[in-house]
């Protein structure tokens, strides 16, 4: 399998849907100039800057023209740099686009696909390191892919800029440089499907985009060090979840983690505990342990943020809190095993 | 009075046939509003039906709309059927979305009126998209933004024109300025009156008339429309109108005296334009007389076919979310 970067997935996947279809278009801010991180790179070259339109720093407006395109017959990619400013779009997003089917009672709809990128760990700061993809999760009518490898990127933006609906496709940019391979041509990768990484019988961890790796490196630690067997399941998509293969797994585990980078207060992994455990209560021999980050904006200082960033560690902490569940006479974080809870102000 | 309107008589007995089924909807809706038969925040546009019949009159089905939060009227008047848009503001099934979509969310795809839309200046960023649709298919269609002053203050609007006014889309911006934004008159809420002096530095051509004016709106929209066929825009027309309701039916009004009926008799569209039709010979009145009653027919056969048409399943509500 051809060797590739998260990112050249991206750009060879849109390469392919616009030679495949005149009606795909790439807009945002410097989309033309392959952009910060180079995901849209020789797009330009080949289709032209009236299919590939650069466009000022307008993310409301921007947002809406890629989604007035989709609903009047075009499938247009709209990229916002960088996550947090997605804040500047979600009138669009939230009352336009998720809403424009429902409201017209049918009559439109949104073939939409805004890509995005969020996360910390390159001293970018509180305004460029933000893991927001639960408010989106949030709303009805949207659709909600966050891909944690290139080869799932690849499949799943093809299948996202496929479907009838508007999709947000949240990638990561600490992914973004990595070398990995990817089929040629791609595998289609459906929406809704979660994809079952590790086999293990011990615990279940279900983890988030960046996550994914670091949850693999907690599973091989907890197999090498103490014999546990965890399963690390990759959910891909937010909205629609796949409730079914994960809650499949924690019957069959009877304990699990959800592990995100975003902050823990009001984010995905609470969606992904309170669902898991109406669909696996009886099931359950410990509360499912969720792995986020603490209730803080991301700072820059490197130790800072070094510390801010959840990882394996921290998922190897949960997963020894899950497993000796009712092991323990007092609290577990009075044992020093995991950070007492933080309650939200 | 413009003497010299391009108007035909054939014209001007459609327009006053438009602007009579939007007034006597807009009374009824007002009355049904009163008895709680239509449903939730209700604007009514009484007093801009000639800026409505006048711009998408001189469309095409295949020309987009999109409109505002008072928007009975442009979608009427583009052709969207009248007993659909009842039904709609009655949340009935036989409604143009099924009933799920209400008064600040109409949408008829199959007239091109692409929607309706409840938050102030969202809209704007959505006519672009289909005007940027046109403008890359190299088609000769148009659309029309229709917003109020209101909505000029909003950051969607600096924005779109921005947008429009780099890429040259196919676009007439349409403005009708009633003075008032919500409760609040507009030298409260910017230093600049004119919307078209607001566009100024970027260029395009742009133009104020009065809304009352029947006449004078058809006459500039029709320049614009003849530019934007060719691909080329945007354009902004302001239509200085007057708001006769309150900004919602239910509205105090206290911010404001009651209008003078001569005042209002000078400013209303409809009067103002019958007056000019007869006077030019381009209808008589026995001829506006039918018209008013053919309308007045209509919508109360659309009330009625509308309380005749079952709620929605509520399943529908959960089958609409994806398409």
């Amino acid at each position: 399998m051809p060797e590739t970067t998260f990112v050249e997935a991206i750009a060879k996947t849109l390469a392919t849907a616009m030679r495949a279809d005149d009606r795909v278009i790439v807009l945002g801010e410097d989309v033309a100039e392959g952009g910060p991180y180079l995901a849209t790179a020789g797009l330009a070259d080949e289709f032209g800057r009236e299919r590939v339109r650069n466009t000022p720093i307008s993310e409301g407006a921007v947002c809406g023209v890629a989604i007035g395109a989709a609903q009047s017959g075009l499938r247009p990619v709209v990229e916002i740099m960088f996550i947090d400013f997605i804040t500047l779009a979600l009138d669009q997003l939230v009352n336009q686009a998720a809403k424009a089917h429902f409201m017209s009672g049918g009559q439109l709809s949104v073939p939409l696909v805004l890509r995005t990128q969020g996360g910390a760990g390159q001293r970018n700061g509180a305004q460029h390191s933000q893991s927001l993809e639960a408010w989106l999760t949030h709303v009805p009518g949207l659709k909600v892919v966050m891909p944690s490898c290139a080869a799932d990127a690849a499949g799943l933006l093809q299948s996202a800029i496929d479907d009838p609906n508007p999709v947000v496709f949240v990638e990561c940019k600490a992914l973004y440089f990595r070398r990995e391979t990817v089929p040629e041509p791609p595998e289609p990768v459906p929406i809704g499907r979660a994809k079952t990484l590790r086999p293990g019988k011990n615990l279940t961890i279900v983890a988030l985009s960046r996550m994914v790796g670091e949850a693999l490196e907690a599973a091989d630690r907890l197999a090498s060090k103490h014999g546990i067997e965890a399963e690390v399941i990759d959910p891909r998509t937010l909205v629609p979840l796949d409730l079914d293969t994960l809650a499949q797994s924690v019957k069959r585990t009877g304990r699990a983690i959800v592990a995100h980078e975003a902050v823990n207060a009001g984010g995905f992994g609470a969606e992904l505990a309170a669902q898991l455990q109406a669909a696996a209560f009886d099931y359950l021999e410990a509360p499912i342990q969720r792995v986020g980050a603490p209730y803080t904006p991301v700072p820059v200082s490197p130790p800072l943020e070094d510390a801010y960033r959840p990882g394996a560690q921290e998922i190897e902490a949960a997963a020894r809190v899950a497993l000796d569940w009712g092991e323990y006479d007092a609290e577990p974080w009075e044992h020093g095993a995991i950070a007492a809870p933080q309650t939200t102000p | 009075m413009t003497p010299d309107s391009a108007l035909d008589a054939e014209e001007a007995h459609e327009l006053l046939r438009t602007m009579w089924r939007i007034r006597l909807f807009e009374e009824r809706v007002g009355q049904l509003k009163r008895n709680l038969q239509v449903h939730g925040l209700i604007h009514l546009s009484i007093g801009g039906e000639g800026v409505a019949a006048a711009v998408c009159g001189q469309l095409r089905d295949d020309d987009a709309v999109y409109s505002g939060h008072r928007a009975h009227g442009h979608a009427i008047a583009k052709g969207a059927p009248i007993n659909g848009v009842m039904a709609e503001l009655m949340g009935r099934d036989s409604g143009l979305c099924h009933g799920v979509g209400g008064s600040m969310h109409l949408v008829d795809t199959g007239h091109g009126f692409m929607g309706a839309t409840g938050v102030v200046g969202g809209n704007l960023p959505l006519a672009l998209g289909t005007a940027l649709t046109q403008h890359l298919k190299g088609t000769d269609q148009v659309t029309v933004a229709f917003f109020g002053d209101g909505a000029v203050q909003a950051g969607h609007f600096s924005e779109s024109i921005n947008l429009a006014a780099l890429w040259e889309l196919p676009l007439i911006f349409v403005c009708e300025n009633n003075g008032m934004a919500e409760f609040t008159s507009r030298e409260e809420h910017s230093t600049i009156e004119r919307v078209s002096d607001v566009v100024a530095p970027y260029g395009f051509e742009r133009t104020t008339v009065n809304g009352s004016d029947v006449p004078a709106v058809y006459d500039a929209f029709s320049r614009f429309l003849t530019e934007a066929r060719k691909g080329k825009g945007p354009y902004l027309l302001e239509c200085v109108t007057y708001r006769r309701r309150g900004h919602y039916e239910g509205d105090p009004e206290k911010y404001r005296d009651p209008v003078a009926e001569q005042e209002w008799a000078e400013r209303d569209p409809l009067a103002r334009m019958t007056e000019r039709a007869i006077k030019q010979g381009w209808i008589d009145e026995a001829t506006v007389n039918a018209i008013e009653r053919e309308a007045a027919a209509e919508i109360e056969a659309a009330v009625a076919g509308a309380r005749e048409s079952p709620f929605p399943d509520p399943e529908i509500a959960r089958s609409l979310v994806y398409a």
